[in-house]
C-alpha cells in the first residue's frame, strides 16, 4: 500500500468573533449580590474568562457561552436571560444556512469534525443533496484496525483517462502508451469562489492550501500573478479561448480548464500545441442540454468533464433542479453509452458541508470541488456586502496566506475526516469504488412515497391528530 | 391505577424542576400597580400566582398559557397590573426535531403525570417529516369505548413469542428505557431509569459500560448489552438478568462504534470497565467475530450457555437491507427481540456526520422490516422494537401503527430528568446539568428519588395518552394497532 494519506490540522484562531445564535442578556438591577453567585457557579467559567474585542467592541460571552441554561435557570431574581441574536439569522441565505457557515468557521478553527451529543437536531430532510441518506453495514469492516488504522481507507482518486485494459506483446513487455493520470489524494479540489473581498494573499494561502493537500485550486487566468510564481503545479486555471493568451498558462502548470464552446476541439488543440502533456477539462454549465454535451466531449476523447452548478446547488437555468439530479443524469448517460470509465467526472456547485462530497461521488462524479467553503473557511459571512461594492465585516483581503492556507487544510481536513466516516460505516475503503454506487444510498423520493402513499383515506368527520 | 393483570401502577407525585427558575413559554409581569386583591391567585387555572402574608407574586411563569388561558389574568386584573407575553428564553430553546414545546411538555409531564393541557404542542416536533408530517386518524363512526375504565384498555406487551421454556416476559407499558452506558451517563441517572422502569413495570438497559451494583437491587427489569467493546461483560453479569441485548449497531453513529472521551473515563468508569483512567475507550465497530448469521447464532448460543432462559434482543441500526438483518437475526433462532435503532435518535456524542447522513430514519425502518417479515411468516414469532427519535406518546402510536410492537426511549428520559439538549455531553467534564457525566460533583446535581419519579410522572403520561388515543380508535389492546397503517396519514399524501 502507498503511505497513507495524513492531512495535519492544528487550531488556528479565528480573527474576529464569530457571531453566535443567541446571547446572554444580564441585568444588574436588583442584584441581590449573593455570596455565591451563579456567575461564579458555571462549569465552563464563562463569566470569568469574557472579554471584549477591543478593535470591534464585541463581547465573548455569547460564543463561550455553552447554553447550559444554569445561571438563567438558577438566578434567584431571574435576572440572567437568552435570547436569539438576530444577526445570527441574518446571515447567507437558504442554501448557505447559518448553522452551515457557523460549523464551517468551527472546522477551519479547529480542523476537528464536529461531534455533539443528543441525537439528530435537524429537518427530517430537504432539497438536494438532504434528501438522501447513505447506508451502513451491521457486520462488514472496512479495515481490519478501525478507519483510522495503519490499514487504511483510501480517498485517492484519479484524474484522467484510465486505461481500460492493458496489453502486452510476445515477450510479455507493455504493448503501446499507458495514458497518465493525475492522482490525488482526495476527491477534492479546490476552486476560487465567484465573489468575496479576494486579494493576492488570499489567492497565494489557497494556492498554499492547495499544496498543502496535494490538490489543485482552479481560478481564472487573469487571478494569477507573479506571488503564483512557483505555485503553477498547484493551479488549476481557467483559459479563457478569447480572453487569455495561451502562452501565459504557467509553465509547470499540470491541468487547466476551458469553459464548454462549440468549437472545444479547435481550442484544445491549440493548447495542446504549446503543453502536450497537459491535461485539459471543460467546463460545461449544469443546464438543458449537458447531457449532449457530456457525450460529444467523451466521445471526442476529452477525458476530464466538469459539471458546475450553481452557487445554491441547482442548475445554472433551473432553480427547482438539485445539483444531485444532474450529476446523476449525466453520470447515467455516460454509463449507458458504455463510456463513463473513459472519463473523470468533476461537480462543483454550492457543497456546502462534508456529506455533500460523499453524496455527489454516490451521484455519480468522480471528484468535486469546493468553493465558497474556502471563503467561508476565512470567516465571511455570506453577507454579500461585497457584491455591492461594500467592505468586508471580517476583512478578509488582509488575512496573511500562511492563515489563510491553514485555515483551509483545516476545514478539508475535517471534510477529508468525515469523508472517512462515511465510507468507513458503509464498508468501503477505495473511494474510487464510492462513486455511482447509488445502490448504497436512500433517496427521500423512493422511500418517502413506498413508506407513507397508501396508508389510511380522511373521510369526512374523522379527526387527525 | 393497575392494569387488566392486576400489575399496580405508581401514583403521580407532583416533582417539579430542580431549578429555580423553570423555563416556560410565557412570562407574566407584575406593576407596581398591584393592589394585591387577589383576584388573579383565584383564577388562574394553573396556579401561576400565589398570595404570601398579604402579597400576591407571580411564581410559576413556566405554567402560564398564555392567549389559550379561558380566563386570562391580564384581563381580569381590576388595576390592569398584569400582561403576559411570550419569554424569549423560551425561542433559544430546542431545535427541529425537539422543539421548545416538546421539550416544555415534557418537562410538563414528567412534573405532573398528565398531558399539558393547553399552550403547549406536546403531540409533533417541527422537523417537517416522518412522526412529525404523520397524523392518527379517528373515524368518527367508529366506536370509541368511551365508557370503558382506562385500565381495561391494555397496554402491555409481552415479549417472548416462542412457546419455550424461556422467561415470559410482560412489559406494563410498550416502552422500555434504550441502552446507555454508565461513563455516558451518571450512575444517579441509571438507577433512576432503573427505578423508574421496575415501578412501571418494565425494563431498562445498561448499555455498554458494566453494570454497576447500584443496580442490583432491579436485576429483574435491566437489560444487559453485550457490545462490541465487551465492555464490563462477564458470566455473572449476564446470568443477573433476564435478557441480554446484543449491540451490532446504533442509530446515532451506524457502523462506527463507540467512542468514550478519556476526560469520561474516571476511577469508577475505568474499574467498570477494566480499563485505564483518563485513556479514551473505543468500541470498535463491528463485532470482530460476527460475519453471517451463523456467527450471529454462535453468539446467542453462548448467551444461552451461560443463561439457558434468558431472551436474546438484538439491536441494530438501519441500513438499505434492514430487512434482510431483521430476517437473519430470526433464523439465528432464538427468543429474538428485533430492535431497529433509527438514525435520528442516539443520546451519546456522534460525529454530526453521522447523525445526519448515515442509515434510514425508523419512521421507514420499521414498516420494511414489518412488511418483510410477515411476508416471510415470521413476524408473529418476533418482537419488533422501535428506537431512534420516539419523543413523544403519538411517536410511539405512529410507530406501532406503522409494524412495531414497542419501543425503546433514550433522549425522551433525559429530557424528564431535565435536559436542555445543549449537545455538549461530551465536552469537559460532561453534562452540565448532570444527567451525562461522570463527574462528581455534577452528578450531585441530581438525585434518584426525584429522577425516578420523574421518568416515572412521564411515562405515566404517556400511557394516559396511548390509552386516550386506543379508546378514540376503538381499540381495546395496543397489540391491535401493530401495523395498522390504514390509522395513519402523511400529510403530504392525503
Amino acid at each position: 500500500m502507498p503511505s497513507k494519506y495524513m492531512i495535519h490540522t492544528k487550531p488556528v484562531p479565528n480573527r474576529f468573533e464569530p457571531v453566535s445564535r443567541s446571547g446572554i442578556i444580564a441585568w444588574e438591577e436588583g442584584c441581590l449580590k449573593c455570596a455565591v453567585c451563579v456567575k461564579k457557579r458555571c462549569i465552563y467559567d464563562v463569566y470569568d474568562k469574557r472579554g471584549i474585542d477591543s478593535r470591534h467592541m464585541i463581547e465573548s460571552i455569547d460564543n463561550l457561552c455553552m447554553n447550559c441554561y444554569r445561571c438563567v435557570q438558577n438566578c434567584p431574581k431571574e435576572l440572567i436571560h437568552k435570547s436569539l441574536n438576530p444577526e445570527f439569522n441574518a446571515m447567507g441565505d437558504s442554501h448557505w444556512s447559518p448553522p452551515i457557515i457557523v460549523r464551517l468557521w468551527k472546522q477551519s478553527q479547529t480542523g476537528k469534525i464536529p461531534v455533539s451529543g443528543a441525537g439528530y437536531p435537524g429537518p427530517f430532510s430537504g432539497p438536494g443533496f438532504d434528501s438522501m441518506w447513505t447506508d451502513m453495514s451491521e457486520i462488514v469492516r472496512p479495515t481490519r484496525d478501525g478507519i483510522h488504522g495503519r490499514e487504511y481507507i483510501s480517498t485517492a482518486v484519479d484524474i484522467g483517462k484510465t486505461p481500460e485494459h492493458l496489453m502486452f506483446n510476445h515477450s510479455d513487455t507493455l504493448e503501446g502508451e499507458v495514458p497518465s493520470i493525475i492522482d490525488i489524494p482526495l476527491p477534492i479540489l479546490l476552486k476560487m469562489p465567484s465573489f468575496g473581498t479576494i486579494s493576492s494573499n488570499t489567492i497565494k494561502g489557497w494556492a498554499m492550501g492547495a499544496r498543502r493537500l496535494g490538490t489543485f485550486i482552479a481560478l481564472p487566468m487573469e487571478k494569477i500573478d507573479s506571488a503564483l510564481e512557483d505555485m503553477g503545479g498547484w493551479l488549476m486555471p481557467l483559459v479563457l479561448p478569447k480572453g487569455t493568451s495561451i502562452g501565459n498558462i504557467p509553465k509547470n502548470a499540470k491541468i487547466i480548464e476551458i469553459p464548454w464552446t462549440e468549437e472545444w476541439q479547435g481550442v484544445v488543440e491549440d493548447i495542446k500545441g504549446c503543453f502536450p502533456n497537459i491535461f485539459v477539462s471543460i467546463r460545461i454549465p449544469m443546464a438543458e442540454g449537458m447531457d449532449e454535451k457530456a457525450l460529444s466531449l467523451a466521445r471526442g476523447g476529452i477525458s476530464i468533464i466538469h459539471l458546475e452548478g450553481s452557487l445554491m446547488s441547482r442548475f445554472m437555468d433551473d432553480n427547482t433542479r438539485n445539483l444531485k439530479d444532474g450529476i446523476r443524469s449525466v453520470h447515467m448517460k455516460l454509463v449507458e453509452e458504455n463510456i463513463r470509465d473513459g472519463v473523470t467526472l468533476l461537480a462543483s456547485g454550492g457543497l456546502a458541508m462534508a456529506e455533500h462530497v460523499a453524496k455527489a461521488i454516490i451521484c455519480g462524479a468522480d471528484t468535486v470541488f469546493v468553493d465558497f467553503p474556502i471563503l467561508i473557511a476565512l470567516e465571511c459571512r455570506m453577507c454579500r456586502r461585497c457584491t455591492k461594492g461594500l467592505s468586508c465585516p471580517v476583512e478578509i483581503d488582509t488575512a496573511s496566506p500562511n492563515w489563510v492556507a491553514s485555515r483551509v487544510v483545516n476545514l478539508i481536513g475535517a471534510w477529508h475526516n468525515q469523508l472517512i466516516e462515511v465510507m468507513g460505516a458503509m464498508g468501503i475503503r477505495d473511494a474510487r469504488r464510492l462513486r455511482g454506487e447509488v445502490g448504497r444510498a436512500m433517496f427521500f423520493d423512493d422511500m418517502d412515497r413506498a413508506a407513507f402513499e397508501s396508508m389510511g383515506q380522511v373521510e369526512e368527520g374523522c379527526e387527525l391528530e | 391505577m393497575s392494569s387488566q393483570n392486576g400489575f399496580q401502577f405508581p401514583e403521580t407525585v407532583r416533582t417539579r424542576s430542580r431549578f429555580r427558575n423553570p423555563i416556560g413559554k410565557f412570562r407574566v409581569n407584575r406593576t407596581d400597580d398591584c393592589i394585591a386583591c387577589g383576584k388573579c391567585v383565584e383564577i388562574c387555572p394553573y396556579g401561576v400566582h400565589v398570595e404570601r402574608r398579604g402579597q400576591v407574586f407571580v411564581e410559576n411563569n413556566y405554567l402560564c398559557v398564555g392567549t389559550e388561558c379561558p380566563e386570562p389574568c391580564y384581563k381580569a386584573c381590576p388595576v390592569q397590573a398584569l400582561s403576559v407575553r411570550r419569554n424569549p428564553v423560551f425561542d433559544t430553546l430546542g431545535d427541529f426535531r425537539w422543539t421548545n414545546e416538546l421539550l416544555a411538555s415534557t418537562w410538563y409531564m414528567a412534573e405532573f403525570g398528565e398531558s399539558p393541557s393547553a399552550g403547549l404542542e406536546y403531540k409533533v416536533g417541527n422537523s417537517g417529516g416522518g412522526f412529525d408530517k404523520l397524523r392518527l386518524i379517528f373515524n368518527g363512526n367508529r366506536s370509541r369505548l368511551e365508557d370503558i375504565p382506562d385500565d381495561d384498555i391494555d397496554v402491555s406487551l409481552e415479549l417472548n413469542r416462542r412457546d419455550d421454556n424461556a422467561y415470559r416476559i410482560r412489559i406494563e407499558v410498550p416502552v422500555y428505557g434504550g441502552g446507555m452506558s454508565y461513563g455516558s451517563v451518571s450512575v444517579t441517572t441509571m438507577v433512576s431509569r432503573a427505578r423508574a422502569a421496575a415501578a412501571l413495570g418494565t425494563l431498562s438497559c445498561t448499555g455498554e459500560g458494566g453494570y454497576p451494583d447500584e443496580l442490583k437491587p432491579y436485576d429483574d427489569h435491566m437489560i444487559t448489552q453485550v457490545a462490541t467493546g465487551l465492555f464490563g461483560v462477564k458470566e455473572e453479569t449476564i446470568q443477573r438478568v433476564k435478557i441480554v441485548e446484543f449491540k451490532y449497531a446504533q442509530g446515532a453513529k451506524p457502523g462506527l462504534g463507540g467512542h468514550l472521551l478519556g476526560d469520561k473515563v474516571t476511577p469508577g468508569v475505568a474499574r467498570m470497565r477494566e480499563a485505564v483512567v483518563g485513556y479514551p475507550l473505543f468500541s470498535p465497530f463491528p463485532f470482530h467475530s460476527v460475519y453471517s448469521v451463523e456467527d450471529h447464532k454462535k453468539h446467542v448460543d453462548w448467551i444461552k450457555a451461560i443463561n439457558p432462559k434468558a431472551l436474546v434482543s438484538v439491536k441494530v441500526s438501519t441500513p438499505t437491507d434492514v430487512d434482510m438483518v431483521a430476517v437473519g437475526s430470526y433464523y439465528a433462532g432464538a427468543h429474538i427481540i428485533i430492535h431497529l435503532d433509527g438514525s435520528y435518535g442516539g443520546t451519546g456524542a456522534a460525529p454530526d456526520i453521522a447523525k445526519k447522513n448515515i442509515a434510514m430514519p425508523i419512521e421507514y425502518a420499521v414498516p420494511k422490516v414489518h412488511r418483510f417479515l410477515q411476508e416471510e411468516g415470521v413476524r408473529d414469532k418476533m418482537t419488533v422494537i422501535a428506537s431512534g427519535g420516539i419523543r413523544t406518546p403519538h411517536d410511539v402510536a405512529k410507530i406501532i401503527a406503522l409494524g412495531a410492537d414497542g419501543v425503546c426511549t433514550g433522549t425522551a428520559d433525559l429530557v424528564a430528568l431535565e435536559c436542555v439538549r445543549c449537545q455538549n455531553c461530551e465536552s469537559g467534564r460532561g453534562c452540565a446539568r448532570g444527567i451525562a457525566t461522570t463527574d462528581t460533583e455534577l452528578s450531585e446535581l441530581m438525585n434518584i428519588e426525584w429522577g425516578a419519579q420523574r421518568i416515572i410522572n412521564m411515562y405515566l403520561a404517556w400511557r394516559k395518552e396511548l390509552i386516550r388515543i386506543l379508546r378514540k380508535l376503538g381499540m381495546k389492546s395496543i397489540k391491535e394497532l401493530v401495523g395498522r397503517t390504514e390509522c395513519l396519514v402523511h400529510l403530504d399524501y392525503m
